[in-house]
């Protein structure tokens, strides 16, 4: 199926923190759209997992965040900025097994220090910025080839 | 292998989404990280897990994770079994515990290996 984008599309969620019935809606309407957009399945499981991480990213630790998607012939931009503790130390959030997670959220198998890596593995550019006490942003890219 | 034929074999309850049985089986992955499945997980493969809240079932959806086997008899909630109903996700009950599930498993997928 040939990729069926023309007009820059864009659409956006709302994220709660500590909602985590809420958890995956947003990737898995992203994996809609992208999969009714006739983007290739590789590409679409890339963009679900990195976006999957980051909702559960603004859960887990921030009050509120907003998710952004941005997707044009040649690539999608996921961009989360979320109303968080933000993180004090990025290098070290990046390494995979480092999480400042509670007990109880490692009980339910999140925070094992994996979300961070999987997103920027998923992604063809990655940035993060954080500013301790306000907040955190990621954008992510996924090119079309 | 059909799930079907692998929920037989090792008398797994079946509790959601029974069409799902006639799917064929990829392979399995066996994690309580939740992260971790995301990553490591295939298309078509089930997935063995202690962990029994509502985030499983969205992490297989996204995976194209075809059932869930929850190990060690623990009680599933409601909400749980509704969601994959919807998702079309089969969930699965065993009193067997991890370790001894995924060798069973592995052993009907690699009748070969010895």
């Amino acid at each position: 199926m040939p990729l069926n984008i023309t007009d820059p599309i864009e659409g956006s969620f709302q994220l709660i923190g500590g909602n985590f019935a809420q958890a995956g809606e947003a990737s898995t309407q992203l994996k809609i759209k992208l999969s009714a957009l006739g983007v290739d399945e590789l590409l679409i499981r890339r963009a679900a997992i990195a976006t999957f991480e980051a909702e559960m990213n603004v859960i887990i630790y921030a009050a509120a965040g907003w998710l952004n998607y941005h997707i044009t012939p040649n690539c999608i931009t996921i961009r989360v900025e979320d109303m968080g503790p933000g993180i004090e130390d990025i290098e070290k959030a990046m390494q995979e097994g480092y999480s400042t997670a509670p007990e109880w959220v490692r009980e339910l198998g999140w925070g094992a220090g994996m979300g961070l890596p999987n997103m920027k593995k998923n992604s063809d550019t990655f940035k993060i910025d954080s500013v301790v006490g306000e907040g955190t942003t990621v954008e992510m890219v996924i090119n079309f080839p | 292998m059909k799930l079907k034929e692998l929920v037989e074999a090792l008398s797994l309850e079946a509790k959601t989404y029974k069409d799902g049985l006639q799917k064929e089986v990829t392979g399995a992955y066996a994690s309580d990280l939740l992260s971790d499945v995301m990553a490591n997980a295939k298309d078509g493969n089930i997935w063995i897990t202690l962990q029994t809240h509502l985030n499983i079932v969205a992490v297989a959806s996204l995976k194209g994770v075809i059932g869930i086997i929850i190990v060690g008899g623990r009680k599933i909630p409601e909400d749980v079994l509704k969601k994959a109903e919807e998702e079309k996700i089969t969930v699965m009950t065993t009193s067997l515990h991890a370790f001894e599930l995924a060798g069973r498993i592995y052993q009907l997928l690699n009748p070969n290996y010895s």
